[in-house]
């Protein structure tokens, strides 16, 4: 019963981490189609997915974030060449970590929407809010401290690894 | 201290309707740091951005937010002003109130608190802001153009005409591209020699155009106004400063019977050659795969034959560096096909069309050639298994366009017109033969195009079949082709003598790499992207480098010129200032935390990062670091996310400014 309750009364808070070139025009051109999605979204426009820190994620859930989007050009369309292919290996290498410190993994969507898919960003954001919406707001993440990583040491093997696999 | 300014935009009623704009400017304006905040109905007009400089001088603001639309629409405007009331423009950040959020949300009291968070992220991520210089770097004025068709002719003597220097990249041993091969062009009908060549002898001859042929770029450097390209040409085996164009070589040539590429395969070269008659340069060059001399050493009659001694057999490849400020792209198409080319017939093999198996079905090009006055039948339309004249001819339209199954949804463009042109210069050639198009559309729109349509079909005869071909096989020397009227709804069965094929126009095989070595982008197709489909049809969103002709997606002449000297155009804009400003979104390394380990180099797609040494003052090697040329980096910041070490930042997206915006929230 508690659960169903949670269900319903609760936002969840989204952070989109975003290429300009790619996902953010296709952000604008579901604006300017007039298309609708749920609120919860907040976007952080980087200049290609490449520039996305792993490290930036896992502050987004610290900060409270229930579900995290990272979003940038098809392969083979980044603007900067390659970013996104960086990003690609980085972040398949850092799910692994995630998922040992305990968040799960439902929370974290990669996609790609390019610049005239207004549609699928609005499908992935309204999929992404509804499914962390079913799943309640994170709690797994709240009591670790992630303030040593932040410091910029890689104090941890499994950050080293992954670091490592980039 | 921070003295923020705020901006909220109403955008009419664009925002205000959903986005209660006063109580957002009302909130915003108690957050830390803000030291005003307003609202108005159009930030952007004269007045709105009046009031912005007014504010930002009276109030002394150190930083400020626009909250309006997208910062691709506006933020260039927005900086500007800041800028021109003494704020440097990288102090000024937008927040997108609109795309993001008052138009795609109904719910009032949802989009105005999601507005409010959206502008308190920015104003914390203005904070940590920091005043950026421009850089300016000096523009080299010389252009490269890749390819010699006539878009790359027409860009190359718009260029040179202008008084720059221009390097022209021809992967042939001739210029002239697809339109050379061109009997006679719609919807006029002149021939296409006649219209081509004195433009292909112009390049050859003007003094500000270096031509280079049967070479190939290889490498590509450097950044807008500052590319170097190394430029790999040939060994022709024939030097070019000593060859006269006599062609006695050609004559003496003892191997006679190579496919002529130029005539789609249907006449034959020897193995020095020029691909046809009117090649510029008029300089042959040897087929090494077929020259009797690299295969098995003897021969040698074509040197022993040359007067002033040109051919060399010795020759190799060169590479030639050329440094240019602007990169012009017109490396055209190719045509169609579906398997592998057989043995001895032109066709290149279209599955559910005879497997190309029949020589008498032939693609558009090779009807080109039958019909043009310089190709391997002089003119006369002849079918190629037997040389007899064709007195039924079925011509196919979008066999391989508009073909989803076949992995190509696009409209080739041209084929409706070069069809109606083949059923007229067909029948001015054969007056009792008959034509039949079996066709879906007619698309024909252009100027006089769709009248040149209609005298195919009212003064040539053409008989127009609405419907697409279900079968086509061999029976005796008959090609039965089968299909459906769908206007009238019966089945339809013709005996042809001769079947063309319009096959879809395709991007080179190939373009991937060479926009790889460019740094450009394409579509799935492999077509090269614009930046911007309406407003921006001939740059390519890497700066400095521009497009022309069918490379960028199917056209005629007359699209492909306009698009080349657009292009042209776009070059000497660039080429009319000395210096050029760029934004100063560039990585730079923090010396100290540096380790060495030089991730960074290993990921920077644009080559950007270089080793440094630094050394104590009696020279002695401290230590090396990594060093980031800011003419070449490209602001992805892929660098920053990799260094281990946290010791390279890309200004305008630190560490400090994302994580202020995340903290925000
Ligand atoms: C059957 C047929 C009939 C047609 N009839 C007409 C007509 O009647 N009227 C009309 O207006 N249009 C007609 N067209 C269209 C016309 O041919 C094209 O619009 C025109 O040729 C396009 O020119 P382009 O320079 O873009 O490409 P291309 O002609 O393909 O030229 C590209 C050039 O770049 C070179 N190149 C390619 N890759 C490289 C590289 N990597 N490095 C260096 N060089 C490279 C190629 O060798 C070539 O010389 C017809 C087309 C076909 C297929
Ligand atoms: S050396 Fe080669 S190109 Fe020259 S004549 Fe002999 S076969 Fe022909
Ligand atoms: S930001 Fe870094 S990786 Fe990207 S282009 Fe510049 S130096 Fe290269």
């Amino acid at each position: 019963m508690h659960v169903e309750k949670q269900k319903h009364d609760f936002e969840p808070k989204i952070i989109a981490f975003v290429c300009t070139w790619c996902t953010y025009a296709g952000a604008d051109l579901a604006g300017t189609s007039r298309m609708q999605y749920p609120a919860n979204v907040r976007v952080l426009k980087f200049p290609c997915t490449g520039r996305i820190d792993p490290v930036f994620i896992l502050k987004a859930f610290q900060q409270g974030a229930d579900g995290v989007l990272v979003s940038g050009c098809h392969p083979g369309d980044c603007h900067y060449i390659a970013g996104n292919f960086h990003a690609r290996r980085r972040f398949a290498a850092f799910r692994k970590l995630l998922e040992f410190v305990g968040v799960d993994l439902n929370r974290l969507q990669f996609s790609w929407v390019s610049a005239a898919e207004g549609g699928k960003w609005v499908e992935v954001v309204t999929e992404l809010t509804e499914r962390v919406r079913d799943m309640g707001p994170m709690q797994e993440f709240k009591e670790l401290a992630m303030e040593e990583q932040w410091s910029g040491a890689i104090n941890t093997p499994e950050l080293q690894e992954a670091y490592n696999q980039i | 201290m921070s003295r923020i300014g705020v901006f909220v935009c109403h955008c009419g009623e664009n925002i205000s309707r959903t986005v209660d704009v006063e109580r957002v400017a009302a909130e915003v304006g108690t957050m830390p740091g803000v030291a005003f905040a307003t609202d108005y109905k159009y930030m952007c007009s004269d007045p709105g951005q009046g009031l912005l400089k007014k504010a930002i001088q009276e109030q002394k603001l150190s930083h400020i937010v626009v909250a309006a639309c997208s910062p691709r629409m506006h933020e260039k405007t927005f900086r500007k002003a800041a800028e021109s009331a003494g704020l440097n423009p990288f102090l000024c950040e937008i927040a997108n109130i609109r795309e993001h959020c008052s138009w795609v949300h109904e719910n009032r009291e949802e989009a105005t608190a999601k507005a409010v968070e959206i502008v308190g992220m920015m104003v914390e991520r203005v904070k940590k802001n920091r005043v950026l210089p421009t850089i300016t770097v000096p523009v080299t004025k010389r252009s490269l153009v890749i390819g010699g068709g006539i878009a790359g002719i027409q860009a190359a003597l718009d260029i040179a005409d202008a008084g720059h220097d221009v390097v022209l990249v021809e992967r042939e041993p001739s210029i002239g591209g697809h339109m050379a091969q061109l009997s006679e062009t719609f919807p006029t009908l002149d021939c296409s020699q006649c219209i081509m060549t004195p433009k292909m002898v112009d390049v050859v001859n003007h003094p500000k155009i270096k031509l280079y042929t049967y070479a190939e770029v290889e490498h590509v450097e450097g950044y807008i106004g500052n590319f170097q390209i190394t430029i790999r040409k040939k060994a022709r085996s024939v030097d070019e400063d000593k060859c006269t164009g006599c062609g006695l070589c050609m004559e003496k040539c003892p191997v006679r019977k190579i496919p002529n590429q130029f005539d789609c395969n249907l006449g034959l070269r020897p193995a020095i050659y020029v691909p046809f008659p009117q090649a510029v340069p008029n300089t042959p060059v040897i087929d090494r795969e077929h020259c009797i001399k690299f295969k098995t050493g003897k021969c040698g009659l074509c040197q022993k034959i040359c007067g002033p001694g040109a051919v060399d057999y010795e020759q190799e490849d060169t590479l030639i560096i050329e440094p240019v400020g602007a990169i012009v792209v017109a490396t055209g198409f190719d045509l169609y096909s579906i398997t592998e080319k057989p043995k001895g017939s032109s066709i290149k093999g279209y599955g559910e069309f005879g497997h190309g198996k029949i020589p008498d079905v032939i693609d558009g090009m090779t009807f080109e050639r039958l019909a043009s006055a310089s190709g391997p039948t002089g003119g006369k339309i002849l079918r190629p298994s037997d040389g007899q004249e064709p007195k039924q001819i079925v011509f196919i339209q979008c066999v391989g366009s508009r073909a989803r199954e076949k992995g190509i949804s696009y409209c080739s463009k041209i084929c409706c017109m070069y069809t109606a042109k083949h059923t007229m210069l067909y029948k001015h050639k054969v007056h009792d033969g008959q034509a039949y198009v079996f066709f879906m559309d007619a698309r024909v729109p252009g100027k006089s195009y769709d009248e040149f349509w209609r005298r195919a079909i009212e003064d040539e005869e053409a008989v127009y079949i609405r419907g697409m071909v279900s079968r086509l096989y061999q029976k005796g020397n008959k090609i039965v082709v089968m299909g459906s009227d769908i206007s009238v709804g019966v089945q339809v069965e013709i005996e042809a003598d001769m079947v063309v094929l319009a096959t879809a126009v395709q991007p080179r095989t190939g373009a991937d790499s060479l926009a790889q070595k460019l740094g450009i982008s394409y579509d799935h197709y492999h077509f090269y992207s614009e930046a911007h489909a309406k407003l921006r049809p001939v740059e390519c969103a890497t700066a400095g480098i521009y497009l022309a002709g069918t490379c960028q997606g199917p056209k005629d002449i007359p699209d492909t010129v306009s698009q080349a000297s657009a292009a042209a155009a776009k070059v000497m804009t660039l080429f009319a200032k000395d210096k050029l400003e760029r934004e100063p979104i560039v990585a730079k390394v923090k010396e100290a935390g540096c380790v060495a380990c030089f991730y960074c180099k290993k990921v920077c797609p644009y080559g950007a990062v270089e080793e440094k040494e630094i050394r104590d003052r009696q020279g002695n090697l401290i230590k090396v670091v990594a060093y980031v040329n800011p003419g070449v980096c490209g602001g992805c910041g892929t660098c920053q996310a990799t260094c281990p070490s946290k010791s390279v930042e890309l200004d305008g997206y630190t560490d400090e400014q994302i994580v202020a915006m995340i903290e925000a929230l």
